[in-house]
């Protein structure tokens, strides 16, 4: 049985960290444990963000909010919406994608960066983490940034906690920026699109003065898992408008004037739009109750159909596009192909990789992140041993 | 003013100034570096002029293999090294030591490539900001950050300070528009960190190398997001009989869930200044003045107008200004921009760069009006109100040295106030030297050597642009 650590304040979780670097033991940083299916390692100890729970500041007026690490998702998510704000970076929820069960934790958002389908023109969780407190591998407590919008003082060491999967510190307490939920939103949708003809009408929205902030294309294969199977049939390409009534209203009207010469064009209304854009998020079409694997792959937007194209070419692939096309949800359907894609994303001019999901003894077989350059490889671990000279932390994700 | 140290310059790189002058002949091409004691008189400082310091020699490469090849050959020899971009630093980032060799980018100013389809531009780091935005604009583009350096400032630079500017409120600052860099790490080695893709998996080092002011290596080229210009913008003018009552109606018209593009303040001082500079048309019978900007349809900016307006008008707004053309507005925005350089015109100042949380903007305003008070001195008040970062100048005469010390001591007073208001010491102009020594009252030792820690990742021998950031006292041994 691993030991579970559940400290209930940042100085206990100090002292377990101390003690670990004393009698050198491996340790796994653990928020609600929902967006990985990595097995913890023999002979580690989970040290889990759970007991440091609560939201410590919550001040609508300057768009903040300081939260511990462990305070879960839906708890943050409440307390927004009764003000009417909300996370811009509209961080996904992969439990029933990937068939976890845990509570999302608001630390773990920040843990692993994870984004949605705003993040291509509001910024990744990252961009709207402020500050930070957390325990590094010597067991101190150390803070960085701040509660306000604008800091340069020192080193931006939130951003370099943001997505480092737990292998830096453990992260005990969040600061981030909020922003005020759209009056109303609605969603073009073009239909019958292939993945090229949607690669090149999505581009032509985003040229346009209109503020698309959403944009995705739901191939035939997919589409009729959103929503209810309530899409025009045909493969769906689907642009997000959002902000007041009136606003909304006008550019709707100027953009499906615009992409009328892609294809059918139609509309979808506020409450149908926040259904849509939260399955996309959440990769609903491969919640399937399968371990297939299912990578999450990060190019350049108009690389991702063409990657897409080159890999089906040689092996079984379903996938569907978020953020113009350059975040693509690829399941395979029997074999992960890791050296495969990587040898493509490398053709199609770079970009990320992550194997999310596949069956456990294939999970711990395969490289399951992006190899790096020797040379940023090196650097990195370098900055790893700045906050963890004993590599207590391990993380399947990062170094 | 000489209240503020440098390292101690390194005998043994003194020593060999001749020869280190010699082998960088060899290493770069003809006209590519600076010697001449008279011709390195340009580089010994920059936009914070109160402090020089010859350099031992400028290098200006052409290529990021000149670079890394200066870079290589410093860090072999232990010579410090000080990035320069076009010297607007407000900091003090670029100023040089005389142990120190500089490189400059300026050579390096070409715009490589420019993709639409995936509205990036790839430029060399010494493309100047607004060059980004004017190669893209008749095209329906922009790139978002808007220091009002920009027709100067490099985004080489840009990245070293994490620049920001006056539209950031919406559009976020240089962190949040740059996917990707070149960059030579003090040992000669180049590497290339984020690019296209948004997610680049691994350690975020992009995001800590951008506002890690030339301390993590030496940027040579940017991919930079392009974003579609608004259909239209629209500044208007708010003027208030007070500066409490126009930093209430900041705070009240965020609250409310309105982000408008910008929002900036100025306090009469500084509307006077600037409308002698530039006739812009502000009202010159109020005692502070918003500029608030709203951009997208007509019908959206109608709107946002209509709440604000409102909201105005509950803080006693005396005056409503909207411009009524492209040339008022531009006008607008040329006063405002051209406020530090309109001040420098009428005395020296110092300008202070600490952000607060937005609820506290009316206490740190009269807060810092009473430690200028109490120091005999002036102060002229224009920032960016939206996202609570001030910038008091503080004017006074740099030929009187004891005038000049109470302006430093001064400003030191008023950035402390601004952290101890739950902010902190600069939002977008950088620590540089300028406000290395109060970093301490910001950060915990233990905050700060774990930033250390992370610098000496990137330059274990504190090589980069040393003499700046962190406190000179209680630094690791390199």
């Amino acid at each position: 049985m691993t030991p579970i650590h559940e400290p209930l304040s940042e100085e206990a979780a100090a002292r377990l960290v101390h003690v670990a670097a004393l009698t050198k033991s491996a340790v796994v940083i653990r928020g609600g444990g929902t967006r990985s299916l990595h097995a913890t390692p023999e002979g580690t100890d989970v040290l889990s963000a759970r007991g440091l729970n609560g939201i410590v500041a919550y001040n609508p007026a300057e768009m903040t909010m300081t939260a511990r690490a462990g305070t879960p998702l839906e708890t943050v998510e409440a307390a927004l919406a009764e003000k009417r704000q909300m996370l811009a970076f509209e961080p996904n929820d992969l439990r029933a994608a990937l068939g976890t069960s845990g509570i999302p934790t608001i630390g773990g958002v920040f843990a692993t960066n994870a984004s949605g389908p705003r993040r291509f023109v509001a910024g990744a969780a990252r961009d709207s983490l402020l500050g930070v407190r957390f325990v590094n591998g010597r067991g101190e407590v150390v803070k960085a940034g701040g509660r306000v919008m604008k800091n340069v003082t020192g080193l931006d060491l939130a951003k370099l906690l943001a997505g480092s999967h737990g292998s830096l510190a453990l992260l005990t307490e969040v600061t981030f920026r909020l922003l005020p939920v759209p009056e109303t939103a609605a969603t073009i949708v073009v239909s019958n699109l292939n993945d090229a003809e949607a690669a090149a009408a999505m581009a032509t929205a985003m040229s346009m003065s209109v503020e698309v902030s959403g944009a995705a294309h739901l191939p035939e294969s997919v589409r009729g898992r959103f929503v209810g199977g309530a899409l025009p049939d045909g493969a769906a390409t689907v642009l997000r408008l959002e902000g007041l009534a009136a606003s909304v209203a006008v550019r709707a009207e100027k953009l499906g004037a615009a992409m009328a010469r892609f294809g059918a064009v139609s509309q979808i209304e506020a409450e149908t739009t926040r259904r849509l854009w939260r399955e996309i998020r959440d990769a609903a079409p491969y919640a399937d109750g399968t371990p297939r694997p299912l990578w999450r792959v990060s190019v350049a937007p108009i690389a991702g159909q063409q990657l897409v194209a080159a890999l089906r070419l040689e092996t079984g692939v379903d996938a569907f596009y978020d953020w113009q096309g350059g975040l693509v949800w690829l399941r395979m359907e029997s074999d992960p192909e890791a050296a495969l894609l990587r040898r493509y994303i490398k053709a199609v001019g770079g970009g990320h990789t992550t194997l999310l999901r596949a069956r456990p003894e294939v999970l711990a077989a395969t490289e399951t992140v992006q190899p790096q350059s020797d040379a940023v490889a090196a650097l990195s671990a370098r900055v790893k041993a700045s906050f963890d000279p004993n590599a207590l932390f391990v993380s399947r994700m990062v170094g | 003013m000489d209240q503020i140290g440098f390292l101690e310059p390194r005998p043994a790189v003194l020593s060999r100034r001749r020869e280190i002058v010699a082998d960088l002949l060899d290493l770069l091409p003809e006209g590519c570096l600076v010697h001449q004691p008279r011709e390195l008189v340009p580089f010994e400082t920059d936009a914070f002029v109160s402090y020089r310091r010859l350099p031992l020699a400028v290098a200006l490469p052409e290529t990021t293999q000149q670079v890394a090849a200066v870079l290589k050959y410093c860090n072999r020899y232990g010579v410090p090294v000080v990035p320069r971009g076009a010297g607007t630093s407000l900091s003090g980032g670029a100023i040089p030591q005389e142990d120190a060799v500089v490189i400059g980018l300026s050579k390096m100013s070409r715009i490589l490539e420019v993709d639409y389809a995936n509205r990036t531009a790839t430029v060399q780091a010494g493309v100047t900001n607004l060059n980004i935005s004017d190669a893209v604009s008749a095209d329906g583009y922009f790139y978002a950050p808007d220091p009002s350096s920009q027709l100067a400032c490099t985004i080489g630079g840009n990245i070293g300070m994490n620049s920001g500017g006056a539209h950031c409120l919406k559009y976020g600052v240089t962190t949040n528009n740059l996917l990707g860099v070149k960059l030579v790490l003090v040992d000669g080695t180049i590497v290339d960190l984020g690019g296209k893709a948004l997610d680049a998996g691994g350690l975020d080092l992009l995001g800590v190398v951008c506002g890690g002011e030339g301390q993590l290596g030496i940027v040579t080229e940017a991919i930079v997001r392009l974003i579609a210009k608004p259909e239209g913008a629209r500044p208007v003018l708010f003027g208030f009989d007070n500066s409490e009552e126009a930093g209430a109606c900041v705070t009240d018209i965020i609250g409310a869930g309105i982000i408008p593009v910008a929002i900036e303040f100025m306090d009469k001082p500084a509307i006077g200044i600037c409308e002698a500079f530039a006739g812009a048309g502000y009202p010159m019978d109020v005692e502070a003045l918003l500029i608030v900007e709203v951009e997208g349809s007509e019908a959206e900016m109608d709107a946002m107008l209509a709440s604000i307006i409102e909201i105005a008008h509950r803080h006693g707004v005396k005056v409503v200004k909207e411009s009524q053309s492209a040339t008022e507005a531009a006008l607008i925005w040329k006063g405002r921009k051209s406020a530090f350089g309109a001040t420098g015109r009428i005395a020296d100042y110092i300008c202070m760069d600490g952000t607060v949380p937005l609820g506290q903007l009316s206490h740190v305003l009269r807060g810092t009006a009473e430690i200028v008070a109490k120091y005999g001195l002036r102060v002229a008040n224009v920032f960016h109100a939206g996202d609570g970062n001030m910038h008091p100048l503080i004017l006074f005469n740099a030929n009187d040295p004891e005038d000049a010390a109470r302006a430093e001591a001064a400003g030191n007073d008023i950035l402390k106030l601004c952290v101890d208001a739950g902010g902190c010491l600069t939002g977008e102009h950088g620590v540089g030297i300028e406000k290395r020594d109060l970093m301490r009252h910001q950060y915990t030792d233990i905050d700060l050597a774990q930033q250390m820690a992370v610098r000496a990742a990137f330059d274990p021998q504190w090589l980069l642009n040393p003499s700046k950031v962190f406190p000179l006292e209680g630094r690791p041994a390199a």
